[in-house]
């Protein structure tokens, strides 16, 4: 990545802890880190995927930078404005810049409005354009999702997921935002849908210069959209880097882990795959592990992984990893 | 390992004849499973693929005889067990096959797993029923399964509730449940699409273990290509309740003959793979159920369509070597492929 790429989003060390309260008097017992010091930087027109595994925080930190959820620590930096400082119109203002879109079409949608009245709901909300107009800004942003604008006046339980997914996007897109937070936006589509959203999703990012954070749980998809990705566990970004070297040479024992779990459809590929089986389960982010998070599953923990926590740090130019066995110029040796 | 299908009937451990399942709805009659037929060997792993709404889970249930009667109803059909037909049983008879002779695991092991009993109270339940052990020897036999399928400290565990699993732990005790009285075949519905991918990867590995050890067959039924890729040695794919093609794992990924069956491959991402500008995805949407038209059911997304697709229904026609498909431009895909 070149220094002189425009930084949209920059995100540093953001901590978002859920408290847990037990007792009649509700008092503090701990909390749940699921966001846990996470930093990165997303620059304007790119994809940045995040991925891991259910309850690494992905979706906590997406929800967290667009401010569904209060920051407990750290900055989220939008175009020069700290998303978690900003209050009241600066706020409103900002946050119609950044957009989300969700992972279940089924409940993103309020089923006692009609198509028309979803997507216009931003546009009412902010203003943004006349009464007069805004039925044909909404069969414009239905066009350009592929939805017929004819079918405006239909209510969500008329339509599939795939075309629900389409609507969700079509509202994301009311106010011109210049970042879009997809979050799972396919998780729960079928295979052959699954790729006409990805395919839609990329031909809008060119067409309106958007800038996507996407996020899943599917390395394979993430890979194919994202420019560059992050890989999470348990409330940390283990690993971040461009595609291309997140599968030549991934780093982090957990990515590589990760990456050797995923079935290639391809019976000869599989056939001579050497798999990485990682142990046991994910621990519970109310009681992470003491020194590295992963240090439970990993096979190649050494005596320093139980002590103290691993550096996230610039191993490679654009290439950030946290691990005590991966330090500039020395790879992990072993297994690949 | 190409396994031709074509074998005589005898030796096939379990042959699914024109199996046809309705379901009577308020919105009409859903044509769930349209005529299906296939034979599973002894030791074999099928994968059966196919979207949401293909018929993959019905057929299952059908074999199983588990199809809610009323709405649903199997209208013809033979399901043959070692020759015997369990389309003809009774109920009672059934509870005799269920368990002991076809097991099945499901999708959610949230939700398949009693939340009022103890893990090891549901497992022993089985081995009572069929196997006529007393308590003691039942929860020994209990403690044995939760280790093979590795669950840590096994012995211990048996009492524990099903809340007090994880989900990967879940679907392991289900496995255990399930293999409990060594069945001859193992129906696995879609076990692993609720787990993470990394749980999902332990529980396959599990899966060919056991079935190494026991010698078992297995109907794994998924949406997922990479899994089958991984695990089967031959594949049925499923479309509007049809079955649209069938053969060795290696002919589907490699000599794929239906522009279905194509089309879900190519609008995969791989992994192994230099990226690709764009994903080729099937336009349109699956038909519904309720009111399928005469002709291809695909005939609407296909790419090769032609004019015969729309009115005659292609039927599955074998090509070599146990390698079936039901496409009337099998050739052309052939061509283009």
């Amino acid at each position: 990545m070149t220094s002189n790429e425009e930084v949209i989003l920059k995100v540093e060390h953001l901590k978002k802890y859920f408290p847990i309260r037990r007792g009649v008097f509700r008092r503090h017992v701990g909390d749940v880190k699921a966001v846990d010091d996470v930093n990165f930087e997303v620059y304007r027109g790119e994809t940045l995927g995040l991925v891991g595994e259910s309850g690494c925080g992905k979706t906590t930190t997406g929800r967290t930078i667009i401010r569904i959820y209060n920051a407990t620590a750290g900055e989220v930096i939008f175009k020069d404005k700290d998303m978690t400082k900003i209050k009241g119109r600066e706020l409103r203002q900002t946050r119609r810049k950044v957009q989300m879109i969700f992972q279940d079409p089924y409940a993103s949608l309020n089923p006692r409005m009609n198509v028309e009245r979803i997507v216009s709901e931003p546009l009412e909300i902010y203003n943004t354009v006349p009464r007069k107009e805004r039925k044909e800004r909404v069969g414009e942003l239905l066009n350009m999702v592929g939805l017929n604008p004819a079918l405006m006046s239909r209510y969500p339980h008329e339509f599939s997921g795939g075309q629900r997914q389409r609507i969700g996007l079509a509202r994301s897109l009311a106010l011109n935002p210049e970042l879009v937070i997809c979050d799972e936006p396919i998780s729960a589509l079928d295979v052959s849908i699954q790729a006409q959203v990805v395919n839609l999703l990329e031909a809008l990012q060119e067409e309106l210069g958007l800038t996507y954070i996407f996020i899943a749980h599917d390395l394979s998809m993430v890979r194919h959209i994202s420019k560059r990705v992050a890989v999470m566990y348990l409330g940390k970004i283990v690993e971040l880097t461009d595609r291309k070297s997140l599968y030549e040479n991934p780093l982090h024992p957990y990515t590589k882990a990760l990456l050797s779990a995923i079935p290639v459809p391809d019976p000869v590929v599989e056939e001579n795959r050497q798999r990485i089986l990682i142990e046991g389960d994910l621990p519970s982010p109310a009681n992470p592990p003491v020194g590295c998070n992963f240090n439970t599953r990993c096979p190649l923990a050494v005596e320093q992984c139980y002590q103290e926590e691993p550096a996230y740090i610039e191993v490679e130019p654009g290439h950030y990893c946290a691990c005590h066995l991966v330090q500039p110029g020395s790879a992990v040796e072993g297994w690949t | 390992m190409p396994i031709p299908s074509e074998k005589s009937e005898d030796e096939c451990l379990l042959e699914v004849k024109n199996l046809t399942t309705r379901f009577d709805t308020e919105e009409g009659l859903v044509h769930a499973v349209n005529d299906v037929s296939y034979c599973l060997d002894e030791g074999e792993t099928l994968g059966v693929v196919g979207e949401s709404g293909c018929g993959k889970s019905v057929h299952a249930l059908s074999i199983m005889r588990l199809i809610p009667i009323p709405p649903g109803r199997i209208e013809k059909g033979e399901v043959l067990l070692s020759g015997d037909n369990l389309l003809d049983k009774s109920e009672e008879e059934m509870r005799f096959v269920r368990g002991a002779q076809i097991a099945m695991i499901f999708q959610d092991p949230m939700t398949s797993l009693n939340p009022v009993r103890t893990v090891g109270y549901q497992i022993m339940e089985a081995l009572k029923h069929h196997l006529e052990m007393n308590d003691r020897e039942a929860r020994e036999r209990t403690a044995e399964l939760l280790a093979m399928v590795g669950i840590p400290e096994a012995a211990q565990r048996v009492d524990d509730y099903p809340h007090q699993f994880s989900g990967g732990m879940r679907q392991r005790a289900m496995i255990a449940m399930a293999l409990s009285c060594y069945p001859k075949i193992l129906i696995a519905d879609e076990p692993t699409t609720a787990l993470d991918v990394t749980i999902q990867a332990q529980i396959v590995e599990l899966v060919k273990r056991l079935q190494d050890q026991l010698g078992m067959s297995v109907i794994w039924i998924t949406h997922d290509l990479g899994v089958v890729a991984g695990m089967a040695q031959r594949v049925n794919v499923m479309y509007a309740g049809s079955l649209i093609e069938t053969g060795s794992v290696k002919k589907i990924y490699g000599e794929t003959r239906h522009p279905y069956t194509l089309g879900l491959l190519s609008s995969l991402p791989r992994l192994d793979e230099v990226s690709r500008s764009k994903l080729i995805s099937i336009e349109g949407e699956p038909p519904d159920l309720v009111d399928l038209q005469p002709g291809c059911q695909f005939y609407e997304r296909c790419k090769f369509a032609v004019e015969r697709c729309r009115y005659e229904t292609p039927i599955l026609e074998s090509i070599n070597n146990g390698h079936s498909v039901a496409c009337w431009e099998k050739e052309r895909v052939r061509k283009e492929q």
